[in-house]
């Protein structure tokens, strides 16, 4: 009876390994005395012991313990070089009730993997972290990791380790501890029985924090690599206790699991009509048409092609974004591009603006119909552009020249004094907005206004910015 | 539903919502940036999650991660953001992952600059990641398309479990038009692949190892018969004022309105000409182009870029008919004007064609 007892396989383990390829179907395909397998082992027991096992989804790495789903009857993803804490934390942070493991070696951690770990670790994501360390590549033939002991000769190494070259290993737990988030960081050995105790007490306790929902746990596992390190098993489990001990001390490194309060996830469930609420589509945002009393706009003002420009700053976006809201409201079609990027820092911004009563091809304005200039760069740079018998509006308080043009209207508006004299310098776009639709008649007083409403969110701001606009239309008329 | 007044960017947000996606990991990148913001606002509103990643590899794997979870994840970002984004993405045609990636191009090579361009075509509709696979690319080319098509792209990412592109231009994301949207979707979790931490679930592999060459093979010609279904039955394109048309303009994005315009404006002036613009990249509208070919002589294809569609125009054509390119870079956007100007001397060949002819 004893003997069958020791020999079953956890639960959480497959009784018969289906997905090995290979006709072994009983045995992992570790090499003989790898300490992966160890490991796995103290997994599947806690899984079973803590009951969790249908929740389980493990993070299956690269490296020689890619094949995780052979062996643990759970829930798997196989993922790119590295890339495990970040799998781990999109599948944690969409479904946080199941029990995320996120499984490493050492080259897929500390090296390929170095910003997905810290980062998830920093964000202290409520997975747990088994990290194997056995000072080298396995998987790839022996090659350098880095936690490859200074002096140790890897194939890549040839002549050992030099830190003078390759630098020294790297401390992951010790590194891990540094951070606020981590609530615990323990290296262990997976060596000898009372390393082995002590390893148990360590995966059952990292499992134990992401369950209770008290955040991310990290236990890293020194582990032999019997083929890697060219010795036999118990030349190996030796050379973890009396080598790599001494660089990579074991103990814990940080342990704030008493002192976190759980987490607890709850999941909010919208209704469709919640979900249009809660993202500002239900209506209450979007403009109904109201019956806007037109004006009688003489035909060379339709259809305008609105070229606004000035320096960043002036308002310049803003202007044609309520043009572009009213031309909506009057249900004309509309769009509006912005210049954007550094240009919109400091230096010169503009917009194109098209309010037309068929559907608008392109939205691009490079021949304007309109021309409205608040300084003077963009009144030399734009005028050539405007159409022949078009119209150009320009702040002749700022501007010190005058239009060269003589194919095209020229209405000049001393917006910004005027802007000046009501009280504020920065309602001179509006000054001027008011003075384009008085002179042209595109668009009412009434959209505009409402315009002003759904596009400045500040709305205090409106009653003088309806000021300006009505001083803008009375300059003109 | 009224119309509402938005930005593109922003409107992919809402799109994707109202689809159903409930999770977003990005890394802010402009002229992208506003959709990382417009989701870190919107997300928790709705019981979604955001995180914004440590890098564009973080968060293509975050979107790997959640999308492992049946539940519908996106990202988004712009072309040197997207070339990091390519690893992930071919473990997700691998691993048959559905997911949404926005791409609203900027300029390069490099860091070049983030003004709008197209040279992304070849990184997204190619597939820069390793191995067979394709991606289905939608190119929207007004505000109220950057809503439809990201919303689009869930259904078509899970129907065919495979990762969408939404691929956009700087202009189309920072452009402002008038959007209806649609009604909000609660799709539901599809237990039969992916893993959710529950008994149903517990045997579900997510992965994209093959280690028999055989079993490989297997698998590639399996997402090959996937694509070639794709081919069959997800061809979009916007067909404007071609039945007659002698010279046919392609261009996708900001470019197709561009043309359109030209088409107007030449159209006016008697021109036979017309517009085709694929709304699908891959699949890419090759029968259609072929149909068109019946009448008209020459295809002038318009891109922000120095020539990657063209390729694709060429390839459907195989010698048929004569492709013609013109192209911008750097963020230079030509003007209907400057193209009207070039497509009039194509016209001008063609007449003069016809009296060496007689
Ligand atoms: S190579 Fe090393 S780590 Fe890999 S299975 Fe063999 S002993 Fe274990």
């Amino acid at each position: 009876m004893a003997t069958s007892t020791v020999l079953k396989k956890p639960t959480a383990f497959y009784e018969i390994f289906e997905r090995k390829p290979d006709a072994d179907k009983i045995n992992t395909h570790y090499c003989p005395g790898c300490g992966h397998g160890k490991l796995h082992k103290l997994i599947a027991e806690a899984i079973e012991d803590f009951g969790i096992q249908d929740r389980v989804i493990m993070i299956n790495p690269v490296g020689c313990s890619v094949f995780l789903y052979y062996y643990f009857d759970v829930g798997h993803i196989q993922v790119a070089h590295g890339r495990a804490p970040a799998v781990a934390t999109g599948i944690k942070r969409v479904h946080p009730h199941s029990i995320v493991i996120s499984y490493q070696g050492d080259g897929d951690l500390g090296a390929i993997g170095g910003n997905e770990i810290l980062h998830a670790a920093n964000r202290g994501e409520h997975i747990t972290v088994f990290f194997v360390n056995n000072a080298i590549y396995g998987m790839t033939g022996g090659q350098m990791a880095p936690t490859t002991l200074p002096g140790m000769k890897t194939t890549t190494t040839p002549r050992g380790r030099d830190i003078r070259n390759e630098g020294y290993p790297l401390r992951m737990a010790e590194l891990i501890a540094t951070l606020e988030a981590p609530v615990y960081v323990e290296r262990v050995a997976l060596t000898d029985a009372k390393n082995m105790a002590k390893a148990r007490k360590a995966v059952r306790k990292a499992l134990q924090i992401q369950i209770e929902g008290k955040g991310f746990a990290f236990v890293e596992a020194l582990s032999t690599c019997p083929t890697g390190w060219g010795m036999n098993p118990p030349e190996a489990e030796k050379w973890v206790n009396e080598v790599m001990t001494k660089y990579f001390p074991l103990g814990v490194f940080k342990d704030i699991s008493d002192k976190v309060e759980p987490v607890k996830f709850d999941k909010k469930v919208l209704t469709p009509e919640e979900i249009k609420k809660a993202i500002g589509v239900n209506g209450d945002s979007a403009t109904y048409v109201k019956n806007y009393r037109k004006n009688i706009i003489p035909e060379k003002y339709k259809n305008p092609k609105i070229k606004v420009a000035g320096f960043g700053g002036q308002g310049i976006l803003l202007l044609g974004l309520v043009l572009a809201q009213a031309g909506m409201l009057e249900e004309y079609h509309v769009s509006w591009l912005p210049s954007y990027g550094p240009e919109m820092r400091g230096g010169t911004a503009n917009c194109h603006v098209n309010i037309s009563e068929t559907e608008i091809a392109s939205p691009l304005v490079s021949i304007p119909t309109v021309l409205i200039a608040m300084n003077r760069p963009s009144l030399e740079k734009f005028q050539p552009t405007v159409k022949s018998g078009g119209i150009i509006f320009y702040d002749n308080s700022l501007i010190d020249i005058e239009p060269s043009r003589k194919d095209v209207e020229i209405v000049p508006v001393p917006a910004t004094k005027i802007a000046d004299d009501i009280g504020s310098t920065k309602v001179a776009n509006m000054v001027m907005l008011g003075a384009y639709i008085g002179y042209t008649g595109v668009l009412t007083k009434d959209s505009i206004f409402d315009a002003l409403d759904i596009t400045v969110k500040r709305r205090e701001l409106n009653e003088l910015n309806r000021r300006a606009i009505e001083e803008g239309i009375k300059f003109v008329l | 539903m009224a119309k509402q007044l938005m930005k593109g960017n922003e409107a992919v947000v809402r799109g994707a919502i109202l689809a159903g996606c409930r999770a977003f990991f990005g890394y802010p990148i402009t002229p992208a940036s506003e959709i990382a913001e417009a989701a870190a606002l919107l997300m928790p509103e709705v019981g979604g999650v955001f995180i914004q990643a440590e890098s564009e590899i973080g968060a293509i794997n975050m979107v790997f991660g959640a999308a492992s979870g049946g539940v519908r994840a996106m990202t988004a970002s712009s072309s040197p953001g997207i070339s990091l984004i390519q690893e992930g993405v071919s473990y997700a045609a691998g691993a048959e992952l559905p997911m949404v990636i926005v791409d609203i191009m900027r300029g390069g090579p490099g860091l070049g600059n983030i003004a709008p361009e197209q040279a992304d075509y070849n990184q997204v509709v190619k597939g820069g990641g390793h191995g067979n696979y394709k991606v289905i690319v939608l190119a929207p080319n007004s505000v109220q398309e950057m809503c439809d098509l990201t919303y689009l792209a869930f259904d078509l990412a899970e129907k065919y479990r495979t990762p969408v592109y939404v691929l956009a231009d700087g202009f189309i994301g920072q452009m402002v038009e008038p959007v209806e949207f649609p009604e909000p979707k609660i799709p539901k979790i599809d237990k039969s692949w992916c893993v959710d931490g529950t008994s149903e679930t517990r045997h579900n592999l997510i992965t994209s190892i093959y280690l028999a060459p055989e079993d490989l093979e297997k698998h590639n010609l399996k997402l090959k018969e996937k694509y070639e279904r794709i081919k069959k039955e997800e061809v979009r394109y916007e067909a404007y004022r071609t039945e007659d048309a002698e010279v046919i303009l392609m261009g996708y994005g900001i470019v197709s309105r561009i043309l359109k315009s030209v088409v107007d404006i030449m159209r006016e002036e008697g021109y036979k000409v017309g517009l085709l613009r694929p709304i699908t990249l891959f699949p890419f509208p090759e029968q259609k182009i072929r149909e068109l070919a019946k009448v008209a002589q020459i295809f002038f294809v318009v891109e922000l870029s120095t020539g990657q569609m063209v390729d694709d125009v060429k390839l459907a054509l195989n010698g048929m008919r004569e492709v013609k390119f013109y192209g911008r870079c750097g963020g230079v956007v030509p003007s209907a004007e400057e193209i009207l100007q070039q497509v009039k001397l194509v016209f001008e060949e063609i007449e003069k064609e016809i009296e060496h002819q007689k």
